[in-house]
């Protein structure tokens, strides 16, 4: 999957390229390690991991939604007032108008996407800032919800809407669930394919490659993850159905960002929208269109979690969306757009998800569970803020941090341009 | 290798930099610099980009803080160490940088004072403030009303703006890095004679440019930087005539260390019949109802053919090029371009370059790259199609073609992923114009394409723009640089106030005729 790598000084370059990223999986394996240890080992257990992934849901559908709107260069603050008002619109048709479920998802999402429309309207072609128009929407959708539902909750809800949150994949009822390992098995089998073609193909045109070897050691480690995931979760029910749509989005909106014309010309919008417009590219319609599909992504996360909690509630949703940010910017995600990666918001959610779920086991209150997550974000980003001025030499923040020394070799020096290889002139 | 010391008989020079090293993970930006200032004296340092002439004066304005660096400082022969940049300005030392420092919603005379506001009992004496400010104005020749926002201002009257907030902190040595860049020649001459309007009250100054003819006109003593080090200091005499004693070449030759025969490539002649034209173009101001910024553009491009556009600042030449490429600005009013005889469409930027339309623009930073991305996704930004398939991009290909593309065009770098940012500003312009060569344009309009580039990168840019014409393409230069449309262009168009002037044909065109067209106002030809 990773674009074709490279012989040893290049090899370094990228790694350093990613620290960022790294750096996040080595922080979450680590939260990981730390809980198992003080939760003498439940956190890992077959029902906790289950547990885990329908618990975190919502938040890594909505952070992938916000990490797209953040490498856009915008904001969303609307979405768990979305995530209430479509939730509360699904169960109010579902209930009173008495639609069925197949119906109603769809409208839902339909809903979704006029709201991320109305939204993506005001700041894209209008020209309101989006911490603006999403404050607005945060106001309006609240209110909206509380309004269609009288202030009352609806519940309970049919169990074909119920089964988007709490059903399993089918087959196996004993032992290991033989459909769930055999998917990863699958799953596997096609990243390791992945890996080796692309390096083939780097190979046939005689770009740098990395060696065998290293290919070979992440194909492993690859296939190891995958596979002890997967056992872990066949131990217990099973796949769930929320973790097939979870892996069949993380992977969608992987790609669609990572290897298509779509998602680079949003990360050229992030980066620089006047250079992006001047290069070809409708820079409105892209953001219009990003703000769309985060409306679409709230009204997913609004089922699931109305689904989850089998009820309709005028409080559902309350600040998810701080959570989403939390999750984009701890993933790596930049305030001034242009930077972030869907697998970026996918760990940051999960890295906030492990840190729930460890406190909660342990039995830190909520007191103590935000002020650690705070500090965690605020960490993060700082982190990542030190490590860019450190390898990229952009322009510094804190004139003071500057002046210390900084160590480690630097892939991306200023390339000076030396009289010697000045062209030769012709006569 | 010589270190030359022209100092005269002071004996003390204000400012006595020696030996200074500075090093950056990776680069050694200085190594062994020194530099000499006379008090009073205007004393230009020069150097092709990354020579270290901003890092030298980083140094010296306590960016760089004492510690940071090796070597000596000394002013009025007393060592000083600088821990920021307060420290420098309160021994008379202030820099202003190519970006301006100043408050655009902030008055005139707030700017000028800012953190030196006349107070009584810690209150602001507007009166006092104001009367101070215009004074400082006034020493620096800005006759403006100090109470207008200073975002009402054009470029120019911003630097000196500037310039009178440096006064205000009674500066000895004031450090102008590549002030005349962003300003017209009138603006220009302003700003030079307020340089040696100084130089009369005591004020010395550094001066960093790339101009060279400014340089001659005003310094007293050339500092040549290369590689981090200094290549010698050369005195500058005048005679009567206010010719200066040292030539161009000469400074030229120290710069790239070695002769420069040569400053413009020469065209191989073959032209083509008439490719593009455009008829009646016509723009308003975006949004002043009314404005006629481009008025009835007609123009024919040859394929083969360098064709100049020359004009002094604000005469439409950027808003005529933006406005053909896609409507980028302005409002149209009427207009077209045909190829070939025929109507293209450029109603939108994506339609422009369907139609073989190219435009680099003026400012590559902000309008022609993705700064914080690679070299490799600027270059196929404008032409995803040609890397990818229904959509999905070929990451072996678009590696394969950025790295062809950067080696066509000289491009400098550690390889294709090489965040722009990180490179010089003539390696940043070559990615720029790989970009639009990835396009495959037929037309492609080149906005100011070496300003700010040293002189080596600038000739390897002239010599990509000739072989883009040699192969077929129509190129049109707009540039300030009046010596670089004589020398880069076959056939000079002039305009003035968003009209064209005049229309000489390379060989006839001479500084004097095109500066009589550019400001020929009232009626056209």
């Amino acid at each position: 999957m990773n674009p074709p790598t490279t012989d040893h000084p290049r090899l370094r370059g990228m790694l350093q390229g990613r620290t960022r990223q790294y750096g996040m999986v080595i922080a979450l394996v680590a939260i990981i390690i730390l809980f198992q240890v003080l939760t003498g080992g439940l956190l890992l257990t077959p029902l906790n991991v289950t547990n885990l992934i329908m618990q975190n849901s919502y938040v890594l559908i909505l952070a992938i939604g916000m990490m797209l709107v953040i490498i856009t260069g915008h904001i969303d603050l609307s979405v768990g007032s979305v995530v209430a008002f479509t939730g509360a619109m699904s169960a109010i048709m579902l209930t009173s108008w008495g639609l069925p479920t197949i119906v109603v998802v769809p409208a839902a999402l339909l809903l979704g996407a006029l709201i991320g429309a109305w939204q993506g309207f005001w700041i894209a072609y209008v020209g309101v800032p989006a911490f603006i128009v999403t404050l607005a929407g945060m106001l309006v959708f609240r209110g909206a919800t509380l309004a269609v539902l009288g202030g009352e909750s609806i519940a309970p809800l049919p169990q074909s809407l119920r089964v988007i949150a709490s059903g399993f994949l089918p087959g196996g009822s004993d032992g290991l669930h033989l459909p769930t390992l055999a998917l990863g098995l699958a799953g596997a089998a096609v990243i390791v394919w992945i890996q080796w073609r692309s390096r083939a193909r780097s190979r046939a045109r005689d770009l740098p490659v990395t060696p065998a070897a290293a290919t070979a050691l992440g194909s492993v480690l690859v296939v190891a993850a995958i596979m002890a995931f997967t056992y872990v979760v066949a131990d217990h029910n099973g796949l769930p159905l929320v973790g097939v749509l979870l892996i069949a989005l993380i992977v969608g909106y992987a790609f669609v960002m990572r290897s298509t014309t779509m998602g680079r010309r949003v990360y050229a919008v992030g980066g620089s929208e006047r250079a992006a417009a001047l290069s070809g590219i409708r820079t409105k319609r892209t953001t219009f269109w990003v703000f769309v599909n985060m409306g679409v992504l709230s009204a997913l996360a609004g089922l699931v979690f109305t689904a989850r909690l089998n009820a309709a509630t005028p409080g559902a949703g309350t600040m998810f969306e701080l959570d989403a940010i939390a999750a984009a910017f701890i993933g790596g995600a930049s305030a001034a757009g242009g930077v972030g990666s869907v697998l970026g918001a996918v760990i940051g959610a999960l890295v906030m998800g492990v840190l729930n779920n460890g406190m909660s086991l342990i039995g830190l209150g909520v007191d103590w569970q935000q002020l650690i997550k705070g500090l965690v974000l605020l960490l993060a980003v700082a982190f990542d803020i030190y490590n860019k001025r450190r390898v990229g030499g952009a322009a510094p923040m804190l004139p003071g941090l500057r002046a210390r020394p900084r160590g480690g070799p630097r892939q991306d020096a200023p390339a000076r341009s030396s009289p010697e290889n000045v062209a030769t002139r012709s006569g | 290798m010589s270190i030359v010391d022209t100092m005269p008989d002071t004996p003390w020079p204000l400012l006595r930099m020696r030996d200074i090293r500075k090093e950056f993970p990776g680069v050694r930006a200085l190594d062994g610099v020194s530099l000499d200032v006379a008090p009073g004296s205007v004393h230009a340092l020069m150097g092709e980009n990354g020579a270290g002439k901003s890092t030298l004066m980083k140094v010296l304005s306590g960016v760089h803080p004492a510690g940071s660096f090796t070597g000596l400082v000394e002013i009025d022969g007393a060592p000083v160490a600088f821990g920021d940049v307060a420290a420098a300005e309160a021994a008379g030392i202030a820099i202003i940088h190519q970006e301006l420092a100043l408050v655009p919603q902030l008055s005139i005379s707030e700017n000028v004072l800012l953190g030196h506001e006349e107070t009584r009992y810690g209150v602001i004496d507007w009166g006092a403030t104001h009367a101070r400010a215009r004074d400082l104005l006034r020493r620096v020749g800005l006759d403006e009303n100090p109470a207008l926002p200073v975002s009402t201002l054009s470029i120019g009257a911003q630097q000196l703006v500037e310039i009178a907030k440096a006064l205000a902190k009674r500066v000895r040595l004031l450090v102008l890095d590549e002030p005349t860049s962003a300003l017209n020649e009138t603006e220009s001459d302003r700003l030079l004679e307020l340089l040696l309007d100084l130089r009369e009250q005591g004020v010395a100054c550094v001066l960093i440019s790339h101009k060279l003819g400014e340089v001659m006109r005003v310094s007293d003593e050339v500092t040549i930087l290369r590689d981090g080090r200094t290549v010698e200091t050369l005195t500058v005499e005048r005679d009567a005539e206010g010719r200066p004693s040292v030539d161009e070449d000469r400074v030229i030759r120290g710069m790239v260390g070695r002769e420069l025969d040569q400053r413009y490539p020469e065209g191989d002649g073959a032209i083509g019949p008439i490719r593009f034209e455009v008829s009646d173009w016509t723009v308003d101001h975006p949004t002043q109802a009314g404005r006629r910024m481009v008025d009835g553009v007609d123009l024919a491009l040859r394929s083969g053919e360098v064709v100049g556009l020359a004009g002094l600042m604000g005469a439409g030449r950027t808003e005529f090029a933006m406005s053909l490429f896609g409507r980028s600005y302005g409002r149209y009013v009427r207009g077209a371009l045909l190829r070939d005889g025929e109507d293209t469409r450029v109603d939108d930027v994506a339609h422009a370059i369907a139609s073989g339309v190219a435009y680099v623009p003026e400012d590559r930073k902000s309008l022609g790259l993705v700064l914080d991305d690679d070299i490799r996704h600027n270059t196929t930004l404008a032409a995803l199609g040609r890397i990818s398939d229904r959509g999905v991009i070929d990451p072996g290909l678009e590696t394969v073609e950025a790295q062809r593309m950067s080696e066509r065009m000289r491009v400098r770098s550690h390889g294709a992923n090489q965040t722009v940012r990180t490179l010089s500003g003539g390696n940043q312009q070559k990615v720029v114009l790989g970009k639009w060569m990835f396009t495959r344009p037929e037309l492609l309009i080149l906005d100011e394409p070496t300003r700010g580039i040293d002189v080596g990168a600038k000739y390897e840019i002239y010599l990509i723009v000739r072989r883009l014409a040699a192969e077929g393409a129509c190129v049109l230069l707009i540039s300030s640089e009046l010596p670089e449309i004589l020398g880069m262009c076959d056939r000079v168009y002039a305009m003035c106030e968003g009209r064209i002037t005049g229309e000489v044909p390379g060989a006839d065109a001479d500084q004097e005729t095109l500066m009589r067209l550019m400001t020929r106002t009232g009626e056209a030809t």
